[in-house]
């Protein structure tokens, strides 16, 4: 399964800079493996001990997969994953 | 058929001193007359001779003025809103000059004189008077939104000016919150500009908060979203959200039970792991975006018009220029506004992101 990955704001400098890259898996969890040997210390920033972190919020097309089956959620060719930090700023 | 009335400040008292009153028909001649036959009072302030609607009182369905629909005989719905205006200068109904000023979204059936009133009347709090509320209170203050509070404890940097349309050359080591006020004056004076000079704390943010109808996020720093987030939760206000880093924005709007900031991301990333626009940058031109994202959602919460970003994401990415919807619920296992929630007042919000409010070490 070849899925498009979204990357936003600081996590891209994560991928080499690119705002989206191409990642094969049959679940999430799967595709941050994939994008883990490619990137080494992608997976390390958004999961700890297993689960996604509570700062990073990944969507399989429009639904955050906290609400699907987390990392175990499954993903079929042509989905698009994007992968969202908190962001801090706005800024004052 | 039962329509809400509007009764403007002139007709008031001879409705029990009533903004709004309850009057049935299944069109406009007959709610006017059973609302006259209600309030016998405002019978010979809406009618002329030969029962005819006097001259200078024009009658709105759902802001628009009946001779733009079929006139008396105006089909009306259960739950439309009914308004009887007349045309007198002064007091809460728009003068001359404000008719002018505002004329743009007048002319909008879904804003009109009515939703005009709406925007006078309202009050908005802007947290942070920087790269997102710089936009968003320029609007709301060109827009005539009555009351608009600036809460900001910083001083204006020359850095800030890259981006911060609030602030000018001259405003350079000024507060940033006097510069704004200043600046949106000098828009509209129409305004009431009321300033917070420094830190939202967990000790002030609730007294605050209380004082307005809504609040706009353009925070900077995690410490200060979770605060606001709960504050206005708590107060049970709306709380419009907006963030952006690079080239990257997000916004939404939280309402009270749909959702909050913690359902969104339940926990802050450990200190430095998501820098600030300061360390990392950002795009001058997208906080605009952002913040006027935030201005427009702000404006329809007053009007009540539109679907607002409750319940959504909004995600805008400059370099590829599109902006993504993706769906925000509200997470059952929230703490704060979830089905068990742990957290019943303000917390300690410097140890639970483990960061102090900014301003508080004269940074």
């Amino acid at each position: 399964m070849t899925v498009e990955v979204k990357v936003t704001a600081n996590l891209q400098k994560l991928v080499g800079g690119a705002r989206s890259v191409l990642g094969e898996g049959s679940t999430v969890r799967e595709l941050l493996d994939d994008l883990e040997g490619r990137y080494p210390g992608f997976k390390d920033i958004l999961v700890t001990d297993g689960q996604l972190h509570r700062f990073v919020n990944i969507y399989l097309n429009d639904e955050d997969i906290r609400f699907l089956d987390k990392l175990d959620t499954p993903v079929k060719e042509g989905d698009t994953l994007s992968i969202l930090p908190a962001l801090a700023g706005g800024e004052r | 058929m039962s329509v809400t009335v509007y009764i403007p400040t002139p007709f008031r008292r001879l409705a029990g001193n009533q903004v709004y009153v309850q009057a049935e028909g299944s069109n406009v001649a007959e709610v006017l007359a059973d609302l006259s036959s209600k309030y016998p009072g405002l019978r010979h302030m809406i009618f002329g001779e030969a029962d005819e609607v006097a001259g200078h009182v024009n009658i709105y369905v759902n802001n628009q003025e009946i001779h733009s629909l079929q006139g008396k005989e105006t089909p009306v719905e259960d739950g439309d809103e009914v308004a009887v205006i007349p045309a007198i200068a002064g007091g809460q109904v728009l003068t001359e000059e404000q008719v002018n000023r505002y004329s743009r979204h007048i002319i909008m059936p879904q804003v009109g004189p009515l939703g005009q009133r709406k925007l006078m009347a309202a009050k908005v709090l802007i947290i942070g008077a920087g790269g997102l509320g710089s936009p968003s209170a320029l609007y709301l203050a060109l827009a005539g939104v009555g009351t608009i509070g600036i809460a900001d404890f910083d001083i204006v940097d020359l850095s800030n000016l890259q981006r911060q349309v609030l602030h000018h050359n001259d405003d350079v080591g000024r507060p940033k919150t006097q510069s704004a006020k200043d600046t949106l004056l000098s828009y509209n004076p129409d305004v009431n500009v009321v300033i917070h000079d420094g830190p939202l704390t967990s000790e002030n943010a609730t007294e605050i908060i209380s004082q307005y109808d809504m609040v706009i996020n353009g925070a900077d720093n995690f410490t200060t979203r979770y605060l606001v987030n709960d504050a206005t939760y708590f107060a049970g206000k709306p709380l419009v959200d907006g963030s952006v880093l690079l080239f990257d924005g997000q916004a939404t709007v939280f309402i009270p039970g749909k959702g909050c900031y913690r359902c969104l991301f339940p926990a802050p990333p450990p200190p430095g792991l998501v820098p600030s626009c300061a360390e990392a940058g950002v795009l001058g031109a997208l906080t605009g975006v952002v913040g006027s994202i935030q201005a427009i959602e702000a404006l329809k919460l007053i009007l009540k018009i539109g679907e607002s970003l409750a319940s959504r994401l909004l995600l805008f990415d400059a370099l590829s220029m599109e902006f993504r919807v993706v769906k925000l619920r509200r997470d059952p296992k929230c703490p704060l506004c979830g089905d068990d929630a742990t957290i019943h007042d303000l917390i300690d919000y410097e140890g639970f992101c483990g960061a102090p409010f900014p301003g508080q070490n004269g940074d």
